[in-house]
């Protein structure tokens, strides 16, 4: 974390979670400081969803603390949501609904709008717009609340490879003229690479984590995703010191100690 | 036969009409928007529970109502945290199982004589001054209560996590919502009965859908619908000596079904 200067807006330490016996969350430790960003990366059932939920205090972590500074307001982009049809919402409406009465005001709906890029959307039913417009719907809904910290579940999800790449720079963008901290999930560390400080790389429990280029030369990086996959990020590779079985849970190689996480 | 005391009930029938027509139709909008149609069966079906209670404890059958789907309803909120049984599944059981009971219970209480089929379709046309009074004051209340939840209520029924991080107590606002939903069943089930309740919640609200461009226009649209139901129904029972509360229905049905067909012929 050796870019992240500003003070830690939320940080979970030690959290352990649980769903009918399986462990999700294994003694995760995570931090996010202001004006930095922090990817949390993993396949799917990596806990991912979770840690962030525990993070906004809308899961109960089974063990661990979750600190956050006091009074930071929170702006959330949900993995994607549809909306249900019977509602007749238009994109103005729903993004309202996230404005607080106090911030109430034309000229704050309009800087979200232009700031995410969908101005022409405003008088659309949010229901007809596709994945990756209300992605930015949904991030235009965070912005308005001015947040101190932005968490992004898979924001680009359901967004074609062109669209990811202009989301992830919009956030960097955000990130930059705001100056909030930015905690985002993702599958896949090729295109958050350049818009990301720090990276987790979480299976259950964190495998590694840093800068992107020390995450992804990291041997338990490579063997969570693959030599093929690492190799087009990794500097440099060398032998790692455990595997993950069927259930993802962590194999210590016979002959090395020790591991990353 | 046609004199003061005949308008004066049919007064009262109107007015009862009117004023539950324009309580169930906001709250429909979420029962539709949230999928809570069954909810408002279950609720409904356990009114004769209500009854039972109510007479059972010398208490009025209304304040017995509220109770006993007050208790549903909390019930509902509890063990729908359980999720090895689907909430379908639990309405079934708490909808049904509240119905047999609230029979069974009646069945003992054997030194009342009650009218059944008033509290099944609902008996409009014997409403009293005070029951009008308590429709009216009631619903002004609820309606009050509706109103101050608008945006928390609709914010989670878009999304309940994003509500919940930008501050709405999910919790707390859920079960208010579901108490004042039993609050309007146990006065709208004066008009019609247990049994056709939900559709005076329903069927405007479905009706308003398309006409609507926002939430707040679909409910002034029901509550329009629902008052014209109301009236046609009670229009059409005096006139053709029908039953009133099912009249209402049928009257609402052809609204929303002329909608729907309005809908499809502007499509094209």
């Amino acid at each position: 974390m050796n870019r992240a200067a500003g003070q830690i807006l939320v940080e979970g330490k030690n959290l352990n979670k649980s769903y009918r016996g399986r462990s999700v969350l294994d003694a995760v430790d995570i931090a996010v400081h202001r004006g930095e960003i922090v990817t949390v990366i993993g396949p799917n059932g990596a806990g991912k969803t979770t840690l962030v939920k525990v993070l906004m205090g809308l899961v109960k972590p089974d063990g661990g603390t979750v600190v956050k500074v006091p009074g930071i307001v929170v702006g959330y982009v949900p993995q994607k949501i549809a909306v249900d049809s019977t509602m007749p919402l238009t994109v103005e409406y729903f993004l309202r609904l996230g404005l607080p009465r106090s911030l109430s005001g034309q000229g704050r709906l309009q800087a979200a709008l232009e700031e995410t890029e969908i101005v022409p959307l405003r008088h659309l039913p949010v229901q007809s717009v596709s994945g990756g417009e209300m992605q930015r719907v949904l991030l235009a809904r965070a912005l308005l609340r001015n947040p101190d910290l932005l968490v992004l579940d898979e924001p680009a999800q359901g967004v074609d490879v062109t669209g990811q790449a202009d989301l992830y720079e919009t956030i960097g963008r955000i990130r930059d003229s705001r100056g909030c901290g930015v905690l985002m999930v993702s599958h896949d560390l090729h295109l958050v690479m350049s818009a990301t400080d720090t990276v987790l790389c979480l299976n259950n429990h964190v495998c590694c984590a840093g800068h992107p280029e020390t995450v992804s030369a990291d041997p338990a990086y490579v063997s969570l995703f693959g030599a093929k996959v690492a190799e087009t990020l990794a500097l440099y590779h060398h032998h790692h010191d455990h595997h993950h079985d069927l259930h993802g849970e962590v194999v210590e190689d016979e002959h090395e100690g020790g591991r990353h996480g | 036969m046609r004199g003061a005391a005949m308008d004066d009930f049919m007064v009262r029938a109107f007015a009862a009409a009117l004023g539950v027509a324009l309580v169930a139709s906001p709250f429909g909008c979420f029962v539709v928007w949230r999928r809570m149609a069954y909810f408002g069966d279950t609720l409904a079906h356990s009114a004769l529970l209500g009854v039972a209670l109510g007479l059972g404890f010398d208490l009025d059958p209304t304040l017995g109502i509220i109770a006993a789907s007050f208790v549903i309803a909390v019930l509902l909120a509890v063990m729908q945290k359980n999720q090895d049984i689907a909430a379908d599944t639990l309405l079934g059981i708490m909808s049904h199982g509240a119905l047999a009971v609230g029979m069974v219970a009646l069945a003992f209480l054997d030194n009342v004589r009650l009218d059944l089929m008033a509290y099944l379709f609902g008996d409009i046309l014997a409403v009293s001054l005070d029951d009008v009074i308590w429709i009216w004051c009631g619903g002004a209340v609820v309606l009050a209560g509706l109103g101050f939840l608008w945006r928390p209520l609709l914010s989670m029924t878009v999304h309940e996590d994003l509500a919940q991080v930008e501050g709405v107590n999910v919790g707390r606002v859920r079960i208010v919502l579901m108490l004042l939903i039993a609050l309007v069943i146990a006065t709208a089930m004066k008009v019609v009965g247990v049994l056709l309740v939900t559709s005076l919640l329903i069927i405007p609200a479905a009706t308003a859908r398309q006409m609507a461009r926002t939430p707040e226009q679909m409910a002034l649209i029901a509550c329009g619908v629902g008052a014209l139901g109301a009236f046609g129904g009670l229009w059409g029972a005096v006139t053709f000596d029908t039953p009133a509360g099912p009249s209402i229905v049928v009257v609402s049905v052809l609204l929303f079904l002329t909608s729907r067909i309005g809908r499809s012929v502007s499509a094209r």
